[in-house]
């Protein structure tokens, strides 16, 4: 398409914003947090190389590094899954001659809107507290009233419901990918005598794999790094039940400002997502179509 | 569209869809009775509607900390979000522009340097650039949220634009060019009225996203009287006794009412850019 274009430099003038972005931003931030993570460096005063010292002390002497570590998995493990089949059933179900599908996608959308917002880890709060509105709501159909907030096997769950509860960007996605699929695939299935769960199977889900990967890698990518809600709603509590790894990074370096060590732990988080990205990304091939429909 | 389904099957989905629409907006519903509520009202009984309606719950609540009120919040809020939300739709314009129409040597490099970056957690560059902007002596302003818009730091907008523009006709700008346009009129004048649904997009989603914001508002903004609404929000919440949930969701509904108001206003153009974004990769 672009091929009888001139080579020149006049491109560079339209991109130089991110370049510089980039280089001053994102880049050299990066070096720097790579050197940091091997001093002491506490934000006043120098930053003086310790070596492996900040790795070897979270592994050997920083309890709630595996703590924080553990709690962030089990997160990511139940937020993400709930959050993309979820959006991929109701995507389902609206993509089929829904009277009233714009309005149900606004609604659904609303929250996707709002659910990073302070006023929502507010609501949480109120909703799911000792005398809220949900175990009142439980009383009613005669459920004891559960301590949501304070029960430290229930607390991480709660906090969960608030990503799931925005599922709407990832159905949006959804949505528009099952428009893709050609009509034709589904007629040609039909004719063949192939029942609904089949055609699900072997045409609907195939198509939709290429988005699937999509969110899946940006929704993991987001979830390890959750920040607001456990903070803002149980402040990493009880018992450090919902101590995500954001919670952790923001203590290290924000609150007893150990830059150095606050770092190391920013490139183990990092090497995490590295390592479940690019595993997403080479289990996809096994299970990605990239037909020539989309 | 697939095929015509059984009344019954139907008639379940519409059951199932209203059903979780009561379930998924139920928290709001009850956020905005609340607001209405006394205080002794709102947690002993179920109605979403007040009972007796109380209005104070909006003036009190307004007040915010004593020293600073919402409106401070509120203006605090707008000073970081527009020009934020003005410098990321002109970047992403024009880089998105950059990599869509130009041959330059390194552009695959770059470009996939560009993408790869989507995928950069921000928490592992969070504490050199907190140092970096700490030596530029902009802690505790707004800067730290406008500079990099305008240098571009949003990846995902800039591939969007990308994508964008890649699917415009190549054939607006070549007449253009024979005209004797140069390339920064093709792009003011032919592409850019084009490209309407996705710098709202791009709008939309940088205005909610930095509206919303809390760690990084947390990290930068220090002093009380800079507090956008949602370390407003927080203190309030922290320092009011306990008792006056009303007023705290008056102002939680009152802090998400723009975003809503945007997405509302711009969910035409929104919905469209999502559906040809998020599918040409």
């Amino acid at each position: 398409m672009l091929k009888h274009k001139k080579y020149s430099f006049e491109g560079y003038l339209y991109i130089l914003p991110w370049l510089l972005g980039f280089l001053l931003l994102q880049f050299v931030p990066l070096i720097n947090s790579f050197w940091y993570s091997f001093t002491d460096f506490q934000l006043l005063g120098d930053a003086k190389f310790i070596g492996l010292q900040n790795y070897k002390k979270m592994f050997v002497s920083d309890p709630t590094f595996l703590k924080s570590l553990s709690v962030t998995f089990y997160y990511v493990l139940i937020a993400v899954p709930c959050k993309i089949a979820f959006a991929l059933v109701i995507a389902l179900i609206l993509n089929q001659r829904i009277r009233g599908i714009n309005f149900f996608r606004t609604l659904y959308y609303i929250p996707s809107i709002l659910g990073g917002s302070v006023a929502i880890s507010v609501l949480w709060k109120y909703l799911f507290m000792n005398q809220g509105i949900i175990n009142n709501l439980l009383s009613v159909v005669g459920i004891p009233g559960q301590d949501w907030l304070g029960n430290p096997n229930l607390a991480l769950g709660t906090i969960s419901l608030v990503t799931v509860w925005q599922f709407g960007s990832s159905m949006l996605l959804f949505l528009a990918g099952l428009k893709q699929i050609p009509e034709c695939l589904y007629e040609a299935a039909r004719i063949d005598g192939a029942g609904k769960m089949k055609i699900f199977w072997k045409i609907t889900l195939p198509g939709l794999s290429p988005i699937v990967l999509f969110n899946l890698i940006m929704q993991m990518i987001n979830a390890f790094q959750e920040f607001t809600p456990a903070f803002v709603i149980t402040q990493g509590g009880p018992l450090k039940s919902t101590y995500l790894y954001g919670l952790m990074l923001y203590d290290q370096g924000f609150k007893f400002f150990k830059m150095g060590y606050s770092s190391a732990l920013s490139w183990i988080l990092f090497a995490i997502i590295l390592f479940f990205t690019s595993l997403t990304f080479k289990s996809s091939q096994s299970w990605v179509h990239y037909g020539d429909t989309l | 569209m697939i095929n015509k389904k059984h009344p019954i099957s139907k008639i379940l989905s519409y059951v199932f869809l209203i059903v979780l629409a009561y379930i998924m907006t139920y928290p709001l519903l009850w956020m905005i009775g609340a607001a209405f509520k006394s205080n002794d009202e709102i947690f002993s009984t179920l109605g979403l509607f007040p009972k007796n309606p109380v209005f104070g719950a909006f003036s009190e609540g307004w007040k915010g900390t004593g020293q600073y009120g919402f409106d401070r919040f509120l203006t605090n809020t707008f000073l970081m979000v527009l020009p934020t939300v003005v410098f990321t739709a002109l970047s992403s314009t024009l880089v998105g522009y950059g990599f869509a129409r130009f041959q330059f040597p390194f552009k695959k490099t770059l470009f996939l340097i560009m993408l790869s970056t989507m995928m950069l957690p921000a928490t592992v560059i969070i504490i050199p650039r907190y140092i970096f902007f700490k030596k530029l002596g902009w802690l505790d302003s707004y800067l730290p949220f406008i500079i990099p818009a305008l240098l571009g730091c949003f990846p995902f907008f800039n591939f969007m634009m990308v994508q964008f523009f890649r699917g415009l006709p190549l054939e607006l700008d070549e007449s253009a060019k024979l005209d004797g346009c140069n390339s920064f009129v093709i792009l003011k004048d032919i592409l850019l009225p084009l490209c309407k649904s996705a710098i709202f997009s791009v709008i939309v989603f940088q205005f909610v996203w930095t509206w919303n914001d809390f760690m990084n508002v947390l990290i930068y903004i220090s002093s009380v009287a800079k507090y956008p609404v949602a370390l407003g929000l927080r203190m309030t919440m922290d320092i009011s006794t306990e008792f006056n949930w009303n007023q705290i969701m008056a102002m939680s509904l009152v802090s998400i009412f723009p975003p809503i108001l945007l997405f509302f206003t711009a969910q035409k153009y929104f919905v469209e850019g999502i559906a040809t974004t998020g599918m040409k990769n």
